[in-house]
């Protein structure tokens, strides 16, 4: 059938991809040493996840409703409180080594982060996001507005000193892989993210309402002519990312070791860069994004720490002389 | 003997779009089980009234009813100003295939057909003999089943809006200028579809400047001009009156063919 053979089939672009393996690469011989650079690498990708994670439901809020939600920190700082309390309750079961009862306070941090993310996240898109669709200005105005609220009820709540978060003995330490030692919790972030990959690839690719919010995404008007009320569909994308950004903040918080009332603002920096360079709206560029970002800060951080910061907003600017959209920009 | 009421009556119908009036009361109604040709110049207001039925675009004056039911204008829900929205309007068995066609570029083929399926969780819930049916009329769609929509050519990327909003039994289809852009072998392949589609006395409002189509096609028509209905009547009585055509819409329908 030759009308076949001459439509193209779909082709996915992986120059982005490339450019994660270029800044791996490139970082090899800056930092001389082999096993330093696996580890390294290693918790450049940890980060990298454990960011998309936090990221992957701002993106879609983003791509789904055109609402650039500033509140999303609170999300975070929430995430990374409730393991703070989640930990000091189950503090029986970490002190022992062992690895099983250990895991289990940290899967219950986790779960008790997501389900009060996401029942928080209903609240605030009920009474912050919900009046102003559709007005970016007030969107800005009002989701930062909520933001700091936010911030202040944790303090609230758990007070505005800073709180400790060590981490569990039995996470605590380095296992060597070669000559390379790689920290327990960044294998434990990394497998969380990994999951979180795979259920939102699932969800997104097999399921009707994953089609439906890929749909919205591209064109919203369509869905709602074919039948589908995007409203609820949006609400229910709202609180899964906020979920996902308190499982986020509960990773962060346990991998910065300390608490802070501001640790959702300044995680949001970080999270609004990797969307940029992802394509707004986008979740693969949201991983792409997030990955590279997590390697870059990880090997500048080593050589240069001054310049940690600036290494990803200068990735950012790279990125986006290359490609003004984003790494992969939304068909609209 | 007595007629039928119409499936969809539109009566006094004005739209507001910002500051813009575009609709000054569309009065037409659609009878069922026939092809309603919708006619007029460029910005007669012909796509501003199909996106007002849909919901899409809310009028500001005016009832519409569909099937014996208000579904648009001030106080069609029932009590509030707003109206019956989209989803609502689209689950009461109307589908739209707007101008721009609103395929989801990247989807696959199949993946749009599910979505347009509400019934259906997943492709092996879609029916299969209707399936088919719909292969038949556009070939194309089971050669590029699993391809990304976005990459269809522009008569394909038509064939599936209209089979999408077919992939269900609907009670009435609206087509916005489906012939828009496309090359005249195409444009034949799709009126032999619509035709297809006629023949199951599915009900039809097709908005359309391609005359050939709308003689093929049309049952009856109603001319649009700045935002009113100025002429009704049978689709054959405007094809053989060139007059008619010269005032309505300002040039012979013939010269378009």
């Amino acid at each position: 059938m030759s009308a076949a053979d001459a439509l193209p089939k779909a082709r996915f672009d992986a120059l982005p991809l490339i450019l994660i393996a270029l800044i791996a690469l490139a970082a090899w011989p800056a930092v001389g040493s082999t096993s330093t650079w696996v580890t390294l690498t290693v918790a450049g990708l940890a980060m990298g996840m454990i960011v998309f994670i936090a990221a992957s439901g701002l993106t879609l809020v983003f791509g789904l409703m055109d609402v650039l939600n500033f509140g999303h920190s609170v999300f975070i700082a929430l995430g990374a409180y409730v393991a703070t309390s989640v930990l000091a309750v189950t503090a029986g079961w970490t002190s022992a080594a062992s690895l099983l009862p250990t895991l289990g306070a940290v899967l219950l941090a986790m779960l008790a982060a997501m389900t009060l993310g996401g029942a928080i996240g209903l609240g605030f898109e009920r009474v912050i996001v919900r009046p102003v669709y559709g007005q970016h200005l007030k969107q800005i105005l009002v989701t930062l507005g909520g933001a700091i609220i936010g911030e202040e009820l944790i303090k609230v709540v758990w007070g505005p000193a800073q709180i400790p978060l060590p981490l569990p003995d039995a996470l605590r330490g380095s296992v060597l892989i070669g000559d390379a030692a790689v920290e327990k919790f960044r294998l434990v972030a990394v497998v969380v993210g990994l999951v979180v990959l795979v259920a939102l690839l699932y969800t997104l690719n097999r399921t009707k309402i994953g089609l439906l919010i890929r749909a919205g995404v591209q064109d919203r008007e369509m869905v709602e002519s074919l039948g589908y009320r995007i409203r609820r569909l949006f609400v229910a994308v709202f609180a899964a990312g906020s979920a996902l950004a308190g499982l986020g903040g509960c990773l962060w918080g346990m991998n910065q070791q300390i608490v802070v009332p501001q640790i959702g603002g300044q995680v949001n920096v970080l999270l609004f860069i990797v969307i940029i360079i992802g394509g707004l709206g986008s979740t693969l560029g949201c991983l792409v994004g997030a990955l590279a970002v997590g390697l870059m800060t990880n090997y500048v951080g080593f050589l240069e720490p001054k310049l940690t910061m600036f290494s990803s907003i200068g990735l950012m600017v790279a990125v986006l002389v290359w490609r003004p959209q984003g790494l992969y920009p939304l068909a609209r | 003997m007595s007629t039928p009421p119409p499936l969809l009556s539109l009566a006094g119908v004005h739209t507001h779009i910002g500051a813009y009036h575009i609709l000054h009361g569309v009065d037409f109604d659609v009878p069922v089980g026939q092809v309603t040709m919708l006619l007029g110049r460029n910005g007669a207001g012909k796509t501003t009234t199909l996106r007002t039925i849909m919901g899409l675009w809310s009028a500001s004056q005016g009832s519409i009813v569909f099937d014996g039911e208000r579904i648009g204008g001030p106080g069609a829900d029932g009590g509030g100003s707003s109206a019956v929205r989209t989803p609502e309007i689209a689950r009461r068995g109307i589908a739209y295939v707007p101008e721009s066609m609103g395929i989801f570029s990247d989807l696959t083929v199949r993946e749009n057909m599910l979505l347009a399926a509400r019934s259906a969780k997943r492709a092996a819930d879609l029916d299969t003999a209707r399936l088919e049916w719909l292969f038949g009329l556009f070939p194309a769609l089971r050669r590029f089943w699993l391809y990304p929509a976005g990459k269809l050519s522009g008569g394909q990327k038509q064939m599936l809006a209209i089979a999408r909003a077919m992939v269900e039994p609907r009670r009435l289809l609206l087509v916005d200028e489906p012939s828009k852009g496309l090359a005249p072998a195409i444009v034949q392949n799709l009126i032999a579809a619509l035709r297809e589609l006629k023949a199951t006395a599915t009900t039809v409002l097709l908005v359309e400047q391609n005359f050939a189509m709308a003689k093929a096609l049309g049952d009856s028509v109603a001319v649009m001009d700045d935002g009113r209905v100025v002429h009704r009547g049978a689709m054959a009585e405007l094809a053989d009156d060139e007059g008619l055509q010269h005032r309505l819409l300002g040039l012979s329908l013939a010269a378009h063919q």
